[in-house]
C-alpha cells in the first residue's frame, strides 16, 4: 500500500513538473509575432502524416533512417506497455492486461521485447556514430559541450531504460516459471527469455531484481519525460505540430511584408488608405520577439541532427554560417528571454539580442538562400526564414548591408538593374555584336 | 543564320496587336554578354516554332529579386508594383522567363501584390514544345556520344520543384546524361543565390562555385548544362579556374536546343 502511494505521488509530481515546463516552452513560442497557419487543414494533416509519422524525409540517409525508425517505433509502441506499468503501480496488480487480452497479450509483450532489443541496437549504434566514428555531421562550432552531452545523456538513458525493461521481464519470466506468488503467468518473452539463465536462482533475489528494475524503469521514464523540455530531444513531441504548421508555399517564395506593401502603396498613390496590419513595430527581426511563433516553434523542434548544416553550401566551403546554429541560437535566446520574464517580470529587457549577441552579421550574409537546409530538415524547420528576417532588419532598420549590396540597391533603384547599366541599353542584345 | 526579329510590346501595341506570350528577358539576359547569347537563342526557339511573342525592352525593369533576398523589401515591392503596372497596362496574361529568379519572383511573389500571370520558365516552354512535337533534335549539331551533366538552379529545382523540364531538353538528344551525386532536390547551389552574385563571399576555405564545378568535372563531362544566367556565370568561372574551357562547355539548355536544331545556322 505504501509503495502504491509513493508511486502515485511520484507520478503526480512528474506530470505536474512536466506540464509546468511544457507551458513555459509554449509561452516562449508565443513570444513570437502572429502568422496565420490555420488554412488548408487537410493538406497540413497530410504533411504531418507523411513527414512526422511517416518519416519520409529521413530516408535520404538510409542508415540513420533505419536506426531512427527502430527507436521511433520502439518509443511509440513501448508506451502502450507503460500504461500497464502505471496501472500495476497504482493498484499493486501484476500484468493486469494479461488475463483480459489472453493470447494477444503474448503477441504484444513479445513484440515489445523485440522492439526493445531493436531500440537498444539503434541507440548503441547512435552512440558509436557520435563518440567513436565521430561523424562530421555531429561536429561544428555550435556543437559545444552541452549539445554533445545532451545527445549522449539521451542515448545512455535509453540504453538504461531498455536494459531495465528487458531485465525486469527476464526476472518476471523466471518467477512465473517458478510459480512464485503474485507473479501470475502472462506474456511471451523471446528476448528476455535468453537473458533469464544469467539471473540468480533464488526467488528472493529475483523478486528484488524484478522490483528494482520495475521501479528504475518507470521512475526513469518519468525522469526522461522531465528531461525532454530541457533537451534537444523535445522534437519527439514538437515534430508533429511543427510539420502540421509547415510552410505550404513553394520554397522559392518569400513572404511579402504587408507593412511594407502599405507604405509602398501610399508612396505610389497618396490617396491610398492602408488596411491595418498585425505586425510588430520593426521591419525584420533583431530579437526573437520580432520573429513569428512558427520560427520559434521551429527552434524548439530542432534536434540538432545537422542535416541542414551538412548540405549548406556556405558551411561546406568553410564559411561561418551553419543553419543548425541559427536554430540553436534562436531557441537559446527564446529560453533566455523566457527565463528573464520568469525572474524579472514581463517588462524586463536585457542588453542582448538574437542578432549580434547570438548570430553574427557574417553568418547571415553568407547565405545563398538555396533552400538546401529546409529541404534536408526531416521535420520541416526553416532556418532561411529567420536569416531573411535578420537581413531585413539589418537593411531596412539599420541600412547595414555590405557595401557592394548597397551599390546593387542603388543600381536597381536608379537603373532598374542590379548592375550599372543604362536602362536605355536594355534592348541592345537584340543586335548581335 | 535566319534573321532574328524581336518585337517589343510597344511595337505590337502600336500595330494594335498582342502577343501569345511575353518573354521576360531579365537583367542578366539583357546586359550580361554571355546571357545575351542565351536570350537570343530563346528568341530563336520562339521564332522557330512560330509562337507570337514580344519583349518589354526598355520598359522592363529588375523584378526586385536580388533586393528582396538581400533584405530590402521596400525596394523589392517598389520594383514589383512598377512592373505589375507595366504588365497590366499591356494586359499580359502569359510570361516566359529566361531566368529562374525572375520566374520565381513573378510567379510566386507578384500575385500577393496584385500581379497575376501564368508564368513559365524557358525550360518548361522547351519541354512543352518537345511534348507537342514542335521541337525535335534534328537538323543541327549532333550530341551523339557527348557526356552531359545538368546543374539544377536552386530557384527552379528546390524553389519550385521543376526538375524534369530542363532534363527533357537533354533527354531528346542522343547524348549520355550523367547526374552529379548532388542533383535534383539535393542539388548544390552554384553560390550566386541570395544576392551573393552581387557581393564578395564571406571568408571561407573554398568558393562555392569551385566546390560545385569540382563535382561536375569529376564526371568528366563534355558539357555542363544549366538554365540560369547566374549559374552560368558561376559555373563558367569554375571551369575557367581550371583552364578547361576548351574541353568542357557550360551551356544553357536553350543554347543546346538551338544547336541541336540548327537554329543558329
Amino acid at each position: 500500500m505504501l509503495l502504491q502511494v509513493i508511486f502515485l505521488l511520484i507520478s503526480i509530481a512528474a506530470i505536474t513538473f512536466f506540464t509546468i515546463n511544457v507551458r513555459k516552452i509554449a509561452r516562449n513560442i508565443n513570444l513570437g509575432r502572429p502568422v496565420d497557419r490555420s488554412d488548408r487543414p487537410g493538406e497540413r494533416m497530410m504533411v504531418m502524416l507523411k513527414v512526422a509519422f511517416g518519416q519520409t524525409k529521413m530516408v535520404k540517409r538510409p542508415i540513420a533512417a533505419v536506426l531512427h525508425l527502430f527507436v521511433y517505433i520502439g518509443f511509440v509502441i513501448i508506451n502502450i506497455e507503460v500504461l500497464e506499468i502505471i496501472i500495476d503501480g497504482l493498484f499493486g496488480t501484476h500484468r493486469i492486461f494479461a488475463a483480459p487480452l489472453g493470447g494477444f497479450y503474448n503477441v504484444l509483450i513479445a513484440s515489445f521485447e523485440i522492439l526493445a532489443a531493436l531500440v537498444l541496437f539503434g541507440v548503441i549504434a547512435f552512440l558509436v556514430r557520435r563518440n567513436i566514428l565521430k561523424l562530421q555531421r555531429f561536429t561544428g562550432v555550435e556543437m559545444t559541450e552541452w549539445p554533445k552531452s545532451d545527445a549522449n545523456i539521451i542515448l545512455i538513458a535509453e540504453v538504461l531504460l531498455m536494459s531495465a525493461f528487458l531485465t525486469m521481464n527476464a526476472a518476471d519470466y523466471k518467477l512465473q516459471l517458478m510459480g512464485a506468488a503474485h507473479y501470475t503467468p502472462g506474456g511471451s518473452f523471446p528476448v528476455s527469455g535468453l537473458l533469464s539463465p544469467l539471473l540468480p536462482e533464488s526467488q528472493g533475489a529475483l523478486i528484488v531484481i524484478e522490483r528494482a528494475c520495475w521501479w528504475f524503469h518507470i521512475v526513469g521514464i518519468f525522469a526522461f519525460l522531465n528531461y525532454l523540455p530541457y533537451s534537444k530531444h523535445f522534437h519527439i513531441l514538437l515534430a508533429f505540430p511543427n510539420t502540421y504548421y509547415s510552410n505550404l508555399e513553394p520554397k522559392g517564395e518569400f513572404n511579402n511584408m504587408a507593412v511594407v506593401t502599405n507604405e509602398v502603396k501610399a508612396m505610389l498613390d497618396p490617396s491610398f488608405v492602408p488596411a491595418p496590419v498585425e505586425e510588430g513595430g520593426r521591419f525584420g527581426a533583431k530579437d526573437i520577439s520580432d520573429l513569428t511563433w512558427k520560427n520559434l516553434m521551429d527552434a524548439y523542434t530542432c534536434t540538432e541532427c545537422g542535416r541542414c548544416t551538412s548540405v549548406c553550401p556556405a558551411n561546406i566551403t568553410g564559411k561561418l554560417l551553419s543553419p543548425r546554429k541559427i536554430m540553436m541560437d534562436t531557441r537559446d535566446r527564446a529560453t533566455e528571454v523566457g527565463n528573464n520574464i520568469d525572474r524579472h517580470g514581463k517588462e524586463y529587457k536585457d542588453d542582448k539580442t538574437l542578432l549580434d549577441t547570438y548570430i553574427s552579421r557574417e553568418e547571415i550574409w553568407a547565405c545563398t538562400s538555396c533552400n538546401a537546409c529546409t529541404e534536408a530538415c526531416p521535420v520541416n524547420i526553416d532556418p532561411l526564414a529567420i536569416i531573411m528576417d535578420l537581413r531585413r532588419y539589418a537593411v531596412m532598420e539599420e541600412s547595414q548591408a555590405p557595401a557592394s549590396l548597397n551599390n546593387m540597391f542603388g543600381n536597381v533603384e536608379n537603373n532598374g538593374a542590379p548592375w550599372k547599366y543604362s536602362p536605355a541599353d536594355r534592348l541592345n542584345w537584340r543586335v548581335e555584336s | 543564320m535566319k534573321d532574328l526579329t524581336v518585337p517589343t510590346m510597344a511595337e505590337l501595341a502600336a500595330k494594335g496587336e498582342s502577343p501569345e506570350i511575353l518573354f521576360w528577358v531579365g537583367c542578366a539576359g539583357s546586359f550580361d554578354e554571355r546571357a545575351q547569347k542565351i536570350t537570343r537563342d530563346i528568341c530563336r526557339i520562339l521564332q522557330h516554332v512560330g509562337i507570337k511573342y514580344a519583349v518589354l525592352g526598355t520598359e522592363e525593369s529588375c523584378t526586385g529579386d536580388p533586393a528582396k533576398r538581400a533584405g530590402n523589401e521596400f525596394l523589392f515591392q517598389m520594383q514589383a508594383m512598377t512592373n505589375i503596372q507595366t504588365l497590366d497596362a499591356y494586359e499580359i496574361k502569359k510570361i516566359v522567363t529566361g531566368c529562374p529568379h525572375c520566374f520565381n519572383t513573378i510567379k510566386n511573389e507578384y500575385p500577393g501584390l496584385g500581379g497575376n500571370y501564368e508564368v513559365i520558365h524557358h525550360s518548361q516552354l522547351i519541354q512543352q514544345l518537345i511534348d507537342e512535337g514542335k521541337l525535335k533534335a534534328e537538323g543541327g549539331e549532333s550530341f551523339k556520344g557527348k557526356k552531359i551533366t545538368f546543374h539544377d538552379p536552386c530557384y527552379l529545382g528546390r524553389g519550385n520543384n521543376v526538375y524534369e523540364a530542363p532534363r527533357a531538353a537533354l533527354e531528346i538528344l542522343d547524348a549520355e546524361l550523367v547526374e552529379m551525386k548532388r542533383c535534383r532536390s539535393n542539388g548544390l547551389c552554384c553560390g550566386a543565390g541570395g544576392a551573393q552574385m552581387f557581393k564578395e563571399p564571406e571568408k571561407g576555405v573554398k568558393d562555392i562555385n569551385i566546390e560545385r564545378i569540382d563535382e561536375a568535372l569529376s564526371l568528366q563531362p563534355n558539357i555542363v548544362a544549366s538554365s540560369c544566367p547566374f549559374c552560368m556565370t558561376m559555373l563558367s568561372d569554375g571551369v575557367k579556374n581550371y583552364n578547361k574551357e576548351q574541353e568542357v562547355k557550360v551551356l544553357d539548355i536553350a543554347e543546346i536546343t538551338v544547336k541541336a536544331n540548327g537554329l543558329d545556322r
